[in-house]
């Protein structure tokens, strides 16, 4: 009798008790929603504010905190992409492309040949190159932005596109080629030796064979070196004199130096225009930003 | 594979020595010269012994003032974005629903920060009658003058880093999510809190995650160029006046090659015994599954 009813009472405290617990689950998870959209907002809103203002009349830009521009105009767009330069902003991201394009595609190549190297063969000296790519991989660039001018410099460089998409095509960007030697330790060797008994010599299998398995890492790698080859501004400033040879990065610091003193919106909008090819690669393919920064590690 | 030639990968990694020799070992080198030398790009460099590197430390009012400058840069903005980025990591490991496009979200700043028009974008949003301002006074509070005062005006170049921490969050929510569950179901048999589950668990196991973010962060908190010279260009009063500021001017404005090389070998010289000290201090508090300890 008394047993049973022990019983009872405990099976009522049981329930009480995960009534309890599942409540607080309720708010917590209610709790971290709130946190995670109140930071979200204000992470995003300049962002949003920005395309917002792109839109607005200039002497609106300082007075309207909000996104809806009170009287909506395109005055921004047009003027700023005329600039005040005798080029369009088309113009600019045209250069961007031509240093993008090399860049890119050479990045690809030379990371794929030395990964394959590093991850499918044993060569003298293999260990001293595998450490001298860690060792470039923290090596900041600071230190060798200097003597790397002055050899441009000799070798006529100076003022073409050479200067910022060379190194990275010889694997000069020591992280691509580490991401891949890692992608590339994770894939078994099966087919790349039924290949070789087929009677595929090396660049064969690596064509055929280890670039299609690669492909996911090759695409990451390529996002990634749009992104930062967009961004990227200290290059160009130090390599670039002429304005017809400016990426958008430099076109952009021009039209602040020159844009009249009250035509923000111009500057706003070239803005909006300068990072919306790297917002939209970045929505279509983001999986594979996401899945390069958590295998890899990235700097950004 | 490859069993044939033994010199066939070397062969693969041609394109990788020639780059390293030609844009890396050669300027590493070269840059280390260069910092005992007067170089004026008018003459061959003439060289001067230590004098580039007693002038800097004994008669350099602005290298004083710039080394300082990045040490509090560095020193505040790298700790204050990794424990945000944990921060907002852990609570997305919770099973949200909505966890693909939060971490989406917040990994936009880390895409666009570095870029030249996120930082004119700051210099509207800090400005005197700029959102920020905009949005402490409907608030009712005062406005600030953010690129007036020193502190503020570091303070916003600091936050502009801060909030690019998407990508160290990426990284820790990948960690996070890789911890071994059967851990925290024990915990939770142990009646453990969520602190002292975080603290005695999550936290020793991801400490190679965490090891690896500081000093990814800290090697390009060092080297930040585009936010102070677009924003504020190195002022006021030098406030945010960074080292790679003062190499760049000396070295491409004034083309003192020499002199410039000497700033970025000190510069170099801090980011070498950060990473060591990071790498030596490792073997204490980083945890590497496997490891065996006795």
């Amino acid at each position: 009798m008394t047993i049973a009813t022990t019983n009872v009472s405990t099976v009522e405290e049981m329930e009480r008790v995960n009534q309890m617990i599942a409540r607080r689950h309720k708010i917590n998870s209610v709790i971290r929603y709130v946190l995670l959209i109140v930071v979200g907002f204000v992470m995003l809103y300049p962002l949003i504010w920005l395309i917002g203002a792109s839109f607005k009349t200039n002497s609106e830009i300082f007075s309207n905190p909000g996104f809806w521009p009170k009287e909506p105009t395109i005055s921004g767009y047009v003027k700023g992409w005329q600039t005040s330069t005798p080029y369009t902003f088309g113009h600019f991201f045209w250069n961007t492309f031509l240093i993008i394009l090399p860049k890119t595609v050479g990045t690809c190549i030379s990371a794929t040949l030395v990964a394959y190297g590093f991850a499918r063969f044993e060569f003298p000296m293999k260990k001293v190159f595998f450490s001298l790519l860690i060792a470039t991989l923290l090596l900041p660039n600071v230190v060798t932005r200097i003597p790397q001018y002055l050899l441009f410099r000799d070798m006529g460089w100076l003022d073409t596109f050479l200067p910022l998409w060379v190194p990275s095509a010889l694997a000069g960007d020591a992280f691509f080629t580490f991401m891949l030697v890692q992608f590339l330790r994770g894939i078994p060797r099966d087919m790349e030796e039924a290949a070789r008994v087929d009677g595929a010599n090396s660049l064969q299998t690596l064509w055929y064979i280890v670039t299609p398995l690669l492909a996911p890492a090759l695409i990451s790698v390529a996002l990634f070196q749009f992104m930062w080859t967009m961004n990227d501004f200290l290059g160009p400033l130090i390599y670039l004199s002429s304005v017809d040879k400016f990426p958008v990065s430099l076109a952009l610091k021009l039209s602040i130096d020159t844009t009249e003193a009250f035509d923000w919106n111009q500057i706003l909008a070239m803005s909006v225009l300068a990072i919306t090819p790297a917002l939209v690669v970045f929505f279509v393919a983001q999986k594979y930003f996401i899945e390069g920064i958590s295998s890899g590690g990235v700097k950004g | 594979m490859g069993g044939e030639n033994r010199y066939l990968g070397l062969a693969y990694l041609s394109p990788y020595i020639i780059g390293l020799l030609v844009f890396t070992a050669f300027p590493f080198a070269y840059s280390f010269y260069l910092s005992f030398t007067d170089y004026s790009l008018m003459s061959s460099p003439e060289w001067v012994g230590l004098d580039n590197y007693t002038k800097l430390f004994t008669r350099d009012r602005t290298f004083d003032k710039s080394l300082k400058v990045t040490l509090i840069y560095v020193f505040s903005t790298v700790p204050l974005k990794l424990v945000f980025a944990l921060f907002i990591a852990v609570i997305l490991n919770y099973k949200l629903k909505a966890i693909n496009f939060f971490r989406t979200a917040y990994y936009v700043p880390s895409i666009l920060g570095g870029s030249i028009a996120i930082a004119v974008l700051w210099r509207y949003v800090f400005a005197d009658t700029g959102l920020v301002n905009m949005a402490l006074e409907a608030i009712g509070l005062e406005g600030v003058n953010w690129f007036g005062d020193p502190t503020n005006a570091l303070f916003t170049i600091t936050l502009l880093r801060c909030w690019q921490f998407g990508s160290a969050m990426v990284i820790f929510l990948a960690a996070l999510q890789g911890v071994d569950k059967s851990l925290y179901e024990a915990a939770a048999v142990d009646n453990a809190n969520p602190w002292q589950v975080f603290r005695h668990i999550t936290l020793p196991l991801i400490t190679p995650v965490i090891f690896f973010n500081l000093i990814m962060q800290s090697v390009q908190a060092f080297q930040e160029f585009n936010g102070p010279y677009i924003i504020t260009n190195g002022g006021p009063l030098k406030s945010t006046y960074l080292l790679p500021l003062y190499i760049y001017d000396k070295a491409f404005k004034n083309f003192e090659m020499g002199y410039a090389s000497a700033i970025a070998w000190i510069l170099f010289t801090m980011i070498m015994i950060l990473t060591v000290v990071a790498f030596w201090s490792s073997k204490k508090w980083v945890y590497y599954a496997g490891d065996k300890r006795s």
